[in-house]
Parts: structure tokens; sequence; C-alpha cells
């Protein structure tokens, strides 16, 4: 049984602890970026930022704003499109680890071409690959495995000051969700949660997904 | 805080006003979160809609500024409804006191203000006396003059119509906010109010805190769990500077600075011990010469005695109406009252309010000495854009600092834990840690007063200084120690060991203590108290969230401050499901209770409010600069000409500077018709001075921005991320428009009044990020603190093609 990660967005509060931690454990160095009339910033995922925290903002029909945040990242999907395209061309690109369920970009990516990697892109259902044009690797989420594989837990659960985040087996994992999201319903009644049975990263959703993101569940 | 960061679970209502909690303070969140799992509701109350907003139930935009007649407007709520605790009322405020016959508020002016000085005597504002000297005390309130009814009178113009045109919250928001929160009012319910620094920077900060207090006074909530006034602090360490005296007015402990009517000991103690007449009130600061002579004879050891008064003699000062905040040092720089001088810890010249001011002040100094990490707005100030370098004849001296991780010691919290820290590096480079600068350097002063003497070396000399710095020494002494044998209960404690609790302190000068709230953190028996990591609790302690074990809290390690409070008369505690302390018919249980008597109708029994000397909570409260009742008056800059609740537009006692008043705009000027509120955020640090290096959260917040409404925008010709140009009556500043529902346009007094707000972050230093954004704050501020105005000044703006700030 894989490792499952529970965001609760209606518990995140986008103090972008986890898009700083992610970073930092990384070791990525910072993009220059610019103030375009947005919180969100980076505007986007990218080879230097693996997670991001994303803002969207809304007035309901009574004039209550809404200010949704999203937290990016890699899905790690049970079955992952993105390694069955890359399997077509060169084996071992991407793997995924039977034990975590970690799917991960390998060095061997900076052998695929660049339209190789535009079409792993574009079968990922959450737009998350971006490659790294100066290494021709492509990149994302790594489930922090060489932590897990330490024992411990990624770091941006680790982080996470509100419990927005959990990190256990996934049977746990999606029991809880159910948990949260009985409890959610009581003040969001379209909540819902984001593709439970194909992802090991589950979103749990306060309203429709075009009020977070396009891409936040296919 | 009244209580700690983790005690806001216990909470039914979490009210969170004049903070930004989830941004500013986002651990925070856990315990707010926690307290929503329970079932408590979450309510924000700001001008922005903010990520705080985002995660609380619902969000009330309110004016910057008019945070007064909201919450005057809570009082009345609560008056007329009768939704008071009203045994709790009775019991532990001073209600029932009678104010003397010469108090009177007319116009919107309290008796006794001077015009001239721009000052209150506040002798017309006390108690009525009986014959014996004690205070005239009415439990019926029957007395039109008790403080109960003086308070309904007081408030009655704060009606829902007239906060609400004030304020630019609707009747309806306010009703809603007024129930919820007042809901707390029932003994078995409580609230709590988190703010932040934010809230004391206005010209009625102070009163405006107060304002909150005396409705959590109101409602029982003060002492209990999940309920007190919570002044969210930080990382800076707020909390431990203000209780070691970072600020002027006071030394240690919070004691009064020496002043110029004080000329003896005698004096200062005679003033600054206060008496009662009231066998139920502990009057704690009785204990003040125990306190003021153990904290001289901390600073001169054995060279104080009892015939050189302890060494008082040695201390500076202040004239009686003396002001020497920051803000007095920078108008003196300014006029050339002043040569030179140290900054430490704060970044002037990006930071203050008004800041072209303050940047101008200090191209007057010969010299300057800045402790910095990084070279920052202040240290470069010459090299600001627009100045040439040449003609600044400031010779500044950069002082290498060592980062956080790279120094050892303490950081008392918001719940005033003191907590070490160790090291985790050492210094890199030359950088040394404050102690390491400051010790070396005070020894070199005493080194050319021992050889060359000097003026005045008694103080230099005689001050117990040593060779090298090291945290824990301080550590220690802060706690402070025997000067000669003594006997406590069976011990017999000899002279240099740690004195084990501030009730041992003497005025005899056989203690010392560099601060008698801290005594007992570090004691002979149990060591460092701050280094404590251990969970144990008992199944009570469980509940509430206490640690006792873990960490060391002043005072005596009491997690709740005045808990006496959360009983009533008897010891039962007002809610039984939550007690924080319980009378088991011979101690306490729960928290360390405030001091040990039995409950207040045993004999012996004593009142919860120990630091006042009347042992009660002041709902009138005469000891303020600018009146014993909160009152509303507008910011200094104000889009209003008038407001409904008195004749006296601002308030007539805030302070100034004479070069401050030649840039103001005049009320609802139409060249100014703007608001402008400006604020911290999560991803940078105060001015940024630290985190603008930080390549990492330069990437998530790079520059400078204005948050502003679409009406706003639409009426200015502004897109999102559009260039925009603000100017006040001071200056102005470049920003990129952030336009957003999370702020809208306000209907005050049934005209439409825009808002807007920007982070303060942003300096020139950081290359096309922007510059500060209090070249546009006002220099105004609260006459009890001297602290800016920067929550509310006005502005205009425009769109602006060509920026040349931000790139």
């Amino acid at each position: 049984m894989p490792k499952s990660i529970l965001i609760d967005t209606t518990r995140c509060t986008a103090c972008r602890g986890c898009q700083i931690a992610c970073k930092e454990w990384h070791n990525l160095p910072a993009n220059q970026t610019k103030q375009t009339g947005t919180h969100q910033n980076p505007p986007d995922l990218n080879p230097y930022n693996l997670k991001i925290v994303r803002f969207r903002e809304h007035l309901d029909e009574n004039k209550v704003v809404h200010w949704n945040f999203f937290p990016e990242q890699c899905r790690h999907c049970l079955v992952p499109p993105c390694k069955d395209v890359a399997d077509m061309v060169l084996e071992g690109a991407i793997i995924q680890d039977a034990k975590t369920g970690a799917v991960l970009f390998t060095d061997r990516t900076a052998s695929l071409s660049a339209e190789d990697c535009e079409a792993i892109r574009q079968v990922c259902p959450y737009n998350i690959p971006r490659r790294d044009d100066k290494t021709g690797k492509l990149t994302k989420c790594d489930y922090c495995i060489d932590r897990l594989q330490a024992g411990m837990v990624p770091i941006c659960v680790k982080t996470c000051p509100t419990g927005a985040m959990a990190f256990g087996e996934r049977s746990e994992m999606l029991e809880l969700a159910q948990k949260r999201l009985a409890k959610v319903k009581k003040t969001f009644p379209k909540a819902f949660l984001a593709d439970p049975q194909d992802v090991n990263v589950i979103y749990l959703l306060a309203e429709e997904k075009e009020h977070y993101y396009e891409y936040a569940t296919f | 805080m009244t209580n700690h960061w983790i005690d806001i679970k216990n909470s039914n209502c979490v009210l969170i006003i004049g903070s930004n909690a989830a941004e500013h303070h986002p651990v925070s969140f856990k315990w707010v979160l926690a307290a929503k799992d329970n079932g408590a509701t979450l309510i924000h109350i700001d001008p922005k809609f903010s990520r705080t907003s985002a995660r609380c139930d619902f969000h009330v935009p309110i004016r910057s500024g008019s945070d007064i007649a909201f919450l005057g407007g809570m009082i009345r709520y609560i008056l007329d409804k009768k939704l008071y605790q009203e045994d709790y009322v009775r019991l532990y405020t001073n209600a029932s006191f009678v104010v003397g016959k010469d108090y009177y508020f007319k116009d919107g002016v309290f008796s006794g203000l001077d015009t001239k000085n721009r000052r209150y005597d506040a002798k017309t504002w006390a108690f009525e006396k009986n014959a014996d000297g004690s205070i005239v005390v009415d439990k019926e309130w029957k007395n039109p003059r008790c403080v109960f009814n003086l308070l309904k009178e007081h408030y009655s113009r704060y009606t829902l119509k007239t906060v609400s045109e004030v304020t630019g919250i609707s009747e309806q928001d306010l009703v809603r906010v007024y129930d919820i929160f007042c809901a707390t009012g029932k003994p078995n319910r409580a609230g709590t109010i988190l703010y932040a620094i934010g809230w004391t920077q206005h010209t009625t900060g102070v009163q405006i805190i107060r304002t909150s207090a005396m409705i959590q006074l109101l409602l029982g909530n003060i002492g209990v769990a999940g309920g007190g006034i919570n002044a969210l602090r930080g990382e800076p360490n707020v909390q431990g500077s203000t209780d070691h005296a970072l600020l002027y007015d006071s030394i240690p402990g919070y004691m009064s600075m020496p002043r110029a009517q004080w000329q003896t000991l005698d004096q200062y103690l005679k003033a600054n011990t206060p008496t009662t007449k009231f066998p139920e009130s502990a009057n704690w600061k009785a204990n003040t010469p125990k306190y003021m002579v153990s904290l001289l004879k901390a600073w001169f050891g054995d060279a104080a005695t009892k015939d050189n008064e302890f060494g008082y003699q040695w201390l500076p000062k202040l004239d009686t109406f003396a002001d020497t905040s920051y803000y007095s040092v920078i108008d003196n720089a300014l006029h050339d009252r002043m040569r030179g001088g140290f900054v430490f810890g704060v970044n002037p010249c990006q930071s203050f309010a008004n800041v072209n001011k303050v940047r101008e002040s200090l191209d007057h100094l010969d010299w300057l000495v800045c402790g910095e990490i990084h070279n920052s707005e202040t240290s470069d100030n010459w090299h600001r854009p627009g100045v040439d370098p040449k003609k600044i004849k400031t010779e500044v001296f950069l002082l290498p600092s060592a980062h956080r991780i790279e120094k050892e010691g303490t950081i008392s919290n918001s719940g005033r834990w003191l907590q070490w820290f160790d090291k985790a590096i050492e210094p890199q480079g030359e950088a040394r840690d404050f102690g390491n600068m400051l010790v070396p350097l005070m020894n070199k002063v005493r080194e050319l007063y021992r050889k060359e003497g000097g003026v005045f070396p008694e103080p230099v000399l005689n001050m117990i200084w040593p060779e090298q710095y090291k945290a824990e020494d301080w550590t220690k002494r802060i706690n402070g120690y025997f000067w000669s044998d003594v006997k406590v209960g069976n011990k017999v404690y000899h002279r240099g060991e740690l004195v084990p609790a501030f009730g041992n302190l003497q005025a005899d000068g056989s203690t010392s203590s560099l601060n008698w709230l801290y005594t007992a953190s570090y004691t002979e028996e149990e060591g460092n108290k701050s280094k404590r990591r251990n969970p144990k609790q008992t199944p009570l302690q469980a509940r509430l969230g206490i640690y006792p074990n873990w960490s060391w809290c002043w005072p005596v390690n009491r997690r709740i401050l005045y808990n006496r409070a959360s009983v009533d008369e008897h010891g039962k505690p007002w809610n039984p499901s939550l007690p924080v302390i319980v009378w088991n018919g011979k101690s306490w249980d729960g928290d360390v209770p405030d001091g040990p008597w039995p409950p207040l109708a045993e004999k012996g029994g004593k009142l919860p409010f120990i630091m006042h000397a009347d042992g009660v909570a002041q709902l009138f409260g005469p000891g303020r600069a600018d009146g014993p009742f909160p009152e509303h008056y507008e910011p200094v800059e104000t889009p209003l000409k008038s407001h409904p609740f008195s004749k006296q537009l601002c308030s007539p006692v805030y302070k100034f500077f004479e070069e401050d008043m030649k840039k103001v705009a005049e009320p609802a000027d139409p060249k100014y018709p703007i608001v402008l509120t400006t604020y911290s955020m999560t991803e940078h640090w105060c001015g940024g001075g630290e985190t603008r290096n930080t390549p990492n959260l330069l990437e998530a917040e790079p520059q400078l921005y204005v948050e502003m409404s679409h009406e706003l925008a639409k009426e200015k010709g502004i897109k999102n991320g559009d260039g925009v140009l603000l100017e006040s009556a001071r200056g102005s500043c470049e920003a990129i428009a952030m336009v957003t529902v999370r702020l809208r346009p306000f209907t005050i007094m049934g005209k439409t009044v825009h808002l807007v707000g920007m982070p303060f972050a942003f300096g020139w230093m950081t290359p096309k990020c922007g510059d500060a954004t209090n070249r546009l704050t006002i220099g105004a501020y609260d006459p009890n603190t001297t602290i800016q105005e920067c929550k509310a000044c006005l502005v205009n703006l425009r769109k602006l093609d060509k920026l040349t700030e931000i790139g």
C-alpha cells in the first residue's frame, strides 16, 4: 500500500511555508520574479519551484469574498500517465517507487527530447511536469523520496503549521479524508475530494475547481 | 498575552481585530483552527480581507482608525442588553467606585485639559474619598457618578447608527458580531481578542486596546481559559524586550523610569509604591521597594549600599514630561541637538513613519554606528536615491551582526514563556552577537575612565560588568542572587546563590535581580528553567493545554494571568467544565494562582487584579494620558470634517513635532481623498532588511504593491498590475496595483471613502523592488507611547506608465 498526502485546503492559510521549504530542502535557486498584481509568485511551476501556492479570489452572489489557496504539487498518480508515455521512449526515465507510490523523474529524463517532454507534460491531467532547459531534465515534486527512505515525512507536510497537510498510509489518509470532508461539508456544502481513487496527493476543496485552478482535478 | 498560544483552542469565539494573525503569526492559526475544530466562531474585523479572513467564519471590513467607535458600540450593546457577567463585574472591576465631583466629559474633551501644553491634569479624574481616605463605593450602582453609570452615559452616544456611519460597517453586521461575541458573557463561555502591534499604531492606540480590555471585563473573559486580551508578539522578542525595558519610560520589570521630580530613592519609592485602604487588595506593587533595590543591587553590587541609596544617584533622571522615544531622537538629530548614536535591531530609514524626515535627520549626525546582518537603508543612508554622498558628513560604522541562529540565549514568547535557544553555528566572518559587541565596548569605556578619568565616573565604574559576554551568566543575573546569607523557610541561602522566587527579594540590599518578573527562572534547585522540555501535566492541566514543566513563564510560571478572576468569591470556577484554578479547601489546583491566598470570601482572601492598588480591574482608568474612558477620535489625517460622537475631531492630546505638522492633509482634504493603511506580510519580516536578502522569500514577494478595490481602480483607470504613483502631503511612492475584491469602498457618513493598503517591507537597498512606503505615512503619535499612526493617513494616487523605483 503506497503512502498518501491529504491536503485540506480549508485549513490552508497560504503562508507558503511548504513552497519555501520545498525549495530549501531541494536546494533550488530563486527565480527573479515580478509583482504583477497577485500574491501568487512565482506565477507557475518551474524547474526551481516544484511546489507553489496558487491564490484565487471571487465574490459570491451574496457579495461574500472567497479567497482560495491551492498548494500545488505532483499528485503521484496510482497509474501515472507520464510514466506510460516516457516508457514508450526511454524505460527508466520515469519510475514509480513500489513502496511509497512516489512517481520519480530520474536523471535519464535528460535524454528525452524537448518534444517528448512536452508530450509528457500534455498527458499529465494536472499539468505538472516542467522541463529544465538548461539540463534537459524533466522536473516535478519527488515526494521527498530521500526523506521518506530515511523515515521522515515530506518537507511540505513537516512545515505546515496549521495541519492542512497530513501524510501516512494511503488507507489511513483516505479514511481521514472522508472524515474531514464530512465535517467540512457542514460549512462548505460543495466541498469534495479531488480524484481520491486515482492519486496519492488528495486535495479537499471547498468549492468547484474553477475557484482554485483549472487543473485542480481532471 | 494574558493567556498563551495553546489556550486559544479553549475559546468559544475568537475575535481577531487589529491583527492579521494568519499572515503575521502563521503558527497562531494552529490554535485558532483548533478552536474552530472545537466549535468556536472565528471573526476577523479588518479593513482588508486577508489570508486570516479566508479562514475565519466571516470577515467584516472596518475603516482604518475607527476601532474605538466599533468597540464603544459593543460596550453600549453589552450594557443596553445586559449581556455583561454581572457578578464578575460587581466583584472584580471598579464599576462600583464613585468618581469625584470635578470629573466631567464635554464635547469630546475630559475635564482637566491644558490646551496649551496638550496635556490632561488627571486630578479631576480621581475617585471620591471617604473621610478616612478610602474610595467611596456604591455597590447598588445608584450613584450617577459610580463608574458603571458613567460608563453607560459615556457610551450612550455609540449607537448602532453612529457606529455604522463612522466605521463603514452595516448595522446588520455590527449586530451579528456583537451578538456572537457578547454571547461569551455567559459564565460558561469564553471569548478571546487577538490583536498585534498594528493596533498600537494609531494616535488612539493605547485607548483602542483599553476598550477591548473593558469589553473583556464586562463579559467576564479575563483570567479564564479561552479568554483574555492576547497581543500576538513575534520573533523580534517584543515581549522580552519590553519586559526588560527597551522603552524609554520604564526600567526592567515595568517600573517607572526615574524622573526629575524623584531626586532621591525615597522620593522615587514613595511615588511609585501605591497604597490601598481595601484589606482584600493584595496591592502587589507595594513590593516596589524590594524590586527596585534588588535592581539597583543587580546593577551595582557591593558598591550599592543603604548609605548611598543603593546607587540611585548614579541613574539618569528624565525631566518630568520628557519624551526620549525614538521619534524624539530623530527630531533631535534633525535639529542638531545630538551628534551621533547607535542603531541596533531596527532600520529607521525604512521602518519609521514619515521616513523622508528620518532619512534627512540622520544626515545631520557626525557619526552613526549600525549593527546589522546586511547593509540597510539606514547604514547606507548617504547612498539613497537623489542624494549626493559627498555632501553628507556622517561617518558610519557598520558592525556585522550575528544571525539569530549564530547565537544562544532566551526569547520570551507572547505567552510570556522564557525559552532557551542554542547556537546552531558560530557567527560567520567577523560577525558578533550584541553581547559580544557591547560588553567589550563598555569595557573599553571603563578602561579609558580608569586611565584618564572623566565626567561622572561612578555609574560607569561601579556597575557590575563582565570581562566577557556569556549569555547564561546574564540569565542568572536576571533571576538574581543573594548578597548576604538569608534564611528562606528552613533553608539558608548563602551569598552568591540564586534567589528561588521574587517573594524572597528584599529592600535591604541582601538580594539582587535584573528583573523581578523573571526571579524563579533560574534556581539552585532546578537550574535554567528556560531549558525545560518536559511535557508532564496533570489531567486538569492537560484539558487546559497547560504544560507547567515545559520552559518557564513569568510570573512564577503562571500560564493564565489574573486567573483568580476565573472563580467566584468562594473559589468556585465560573465555568466548572473548564476551570483554570480550583480551591480544594486548603490550596489551589490547576494553574499557579495569582497569589496563594484563599478565595475572596474566606478569611485572608484577596481580590484577583493584584497589580492594581485596589485589587479590581479598571473600567474607569485614570492612569492614561488621554482620558479615563476611551473615546473615538479621527486619525490626524481623516477623510471626515466631523464625526457624530463629539465636536472634537482628533485627540486633543496626540503628540507631534512641529516639523511633522508642516506636512499634514486637511480634514476631508480634496487633494488627498483616499485612506492609506500599511502592514507587514508573511514573506517579509518587518521592514524587510533581512528577508529581502533571502532570495527565496524575495522570489515569493518581490516588489511593492498597493491593494485597491475594483471600484477605485476603475475610477482611476488603473488595471491590475499597472504602475501607480501614490502621493501624500509628505512624499510620493511607486507601487504595482493589486486590484482585488478583498478591498471594497466604504460608505462613511454618507460618502464613499476608498481605502488602499500597502506593505512597508520594500526599500531601495534591494534593486528595483520599490522604496519605502513610509515616505507617505504620517508623523503623529499616541500620547501615552509616542507610537506612530502608520495605520491611517491620506493619499492620492494615479496610474504611472514609467516606473523608476520598480523594474
